[in-house]
């Protein structure tokens, strides 16, 4: 055989899968996944090079569940070092902080109501109508209900803390209201107490020594002595009897 | 082939996995032979591959139409193999699958002989042998690849076969 021909004999037919893997994931063409612990057992976190796409709980089918929502492969992956290492720290915390969250899964409106929500402190929650009022869609309470069952990060996005505009807890898109329960008790929201309230229509409290009205989990008004607390049943109410809203929780 | 660049125009995302599965093989055993290590010709392949698709989503579709896309994903592989050394700093903004870049030897006792000897020819004669001879470019695409005249290539790809010959006697003697 000639020289020319065992060169031509020096060629694979295939290639190292890792390269189409490697490139999948740094197109961002496929988005890479690892498991991490939660408040909520063991979750699925999916991301690519613009950031988290996905929070599932690991008991679920994941893998189909995320390639029928987004349309790409999963590949086994270790997150970006420059922000993979904030992920254990943000699902703890309940919000996204300085972690890039890849939000193009849901519309512009969504991703705006989203990242309101991510505004909410933890230990307290703000009803659907809060959300819709603060993205400038005042009526839009049930778009923003619809977008919470959406939101593609929960735990990061804290959906958790957004309850129902009667106040009562409601849904929750990862797993179910018992999760909801716990995630809000682990907090300090005490949900039993949020529920006796909404049952009484109970919707605002207000001080009556400093003149202002809250959201029931605002930390202003748990500060305030229990003596001085009065309950709302609406932000007309509060008015009516001359309390002005507070600059904290801005419950109007 | 001609197909490809049509498809990458009208839908990159579509199609672009398909290039990545038609092109690894050669890009990463010319490659391979190339360097003489096949850590580096995965490496070297994934970044071109990255960048190619980098590149291509900044394109109009025309343009992508008009591309001879082997020669050019070489030229970025090659261009990224001068700079290798220097870059090998960390991407910590890559997403790094999980398997181990396994071991890919596939590698025949004989084959390896050949790795040595290529190992041996000095760099502009070892790409222009290997792209023409392993990877089966024309002279003209090598000239557009390594960005040397065509005359030179050739010049090159001579010296690099005359040079292995001489190697195999060398062996034959001793």
């Amino acid at each position: 055989m000639n020289l020319e021909d065992r060169l031509a004999g020096l060629i694979g037919d295939r290639a190292p899968e890792s390269i189409t893997e490697a490139t999948a994931l740094g197109t961002g063409l496929a988005d890479g996944f690892d498991f991490y612990d939660s408040a909520v057992g063991q979750v699925v976190v999916t991301f690519n090079p613009k950031g988290v796409s996905s929070v599932t709980l690991a008991s679920e089918d994941f893998e189909s569940y995320f390639e029928a929502r987004f349309d790409r492969p999963l590949i086994r992956a270790d997150a970006p070092e420059s922000w993979g290492h904030l992920i254990p720290d943000r699902l703890e915390a309940g919000s996204p902080g300085k972690l890039p969250v890849d939000l193009r899964s849901v519309t512009p409106f969504q991703a705006q109501v989203l990242n309101q929500a991510a505004q909410i402190p933890r230990g307290e929650v703000r009803p659907y109508g809060w959300l819709a009022r603060h993205v400038g869609r005042a009526g839009a309470a049930r778009a923003v209900g619809s977008t919470m069952a959406r939101n593609p990060v929960p735990l990061i996005i804290p959906c958790h803390r957004v309850v129902r505009s009667d106040g009562h807890i409601g849904a929750y898109s990862l797993g179910g209201p018992d999760r909801k329960w716990k995630l809000l008790t682990s907090e300090g929201a005490a949900p039993e107490s949020l529920e006796e309230l909404a049952a009484r229509n109970v919707r605002y409290l207000a001080n009556t020594s400093t003149g202002i009205f809250c959201h029931p989990t605002c930390r202003a008004i748990r500060r305030s002595k229990v003596e001085n607390v009065v309950e709302l049943r609406s932000a007309a109410d509060a008015t009516n009897k001359g309390y002005r809203p507070c600059h904290l929780c801005e419950p109007a | 082939m001609d197909d490809l660049g049509r498809d990458l125009a009208r839908n990159l995302d579509r199609a672009f996995p398909r290039l990545v599965e038609q092109m690894s093989p050669r890009l990463y055993w010319g490659l391979r032979r190339m360097t003489g290590d096949g850590h580096q010709a995965e490496d070297l392949s994934q970044e071109a591959m990255i960048r190619a698709y980098r590149a291509l989503s900044g394109y109009p579709p025309e343009r992508i139409r008009e591309i001879r896309l082997e020669p050019w994903i070489w030229t970025i592989a090659l261009n990224l193999g001068r700079n290798h050394l220097r870059d090998r700093s960390r991407r910590p903004t890559l997403v790094e699958a999980k398997t181990e870049p396994a071991d890919f030897d596939t590698e025949v006792p004989d084959t390896a002989a050949w790795q040595r000897r290529l190992d041996n020819l000095p760099r502009a004669q070892r790409e222009a042998v290997v792209l023409r001879h392993v990877v089966g470019f024309g002279t003209s695409e090598i000239a557009d690849i390594t960005g040397r005249p065509e005359g030179t290539c050739k010049a090159d790809i001579h010296r690099g076969l005359k040079k292995l010959r001489e190697i195999m006697e060398a062996e034959d003697e001793s």
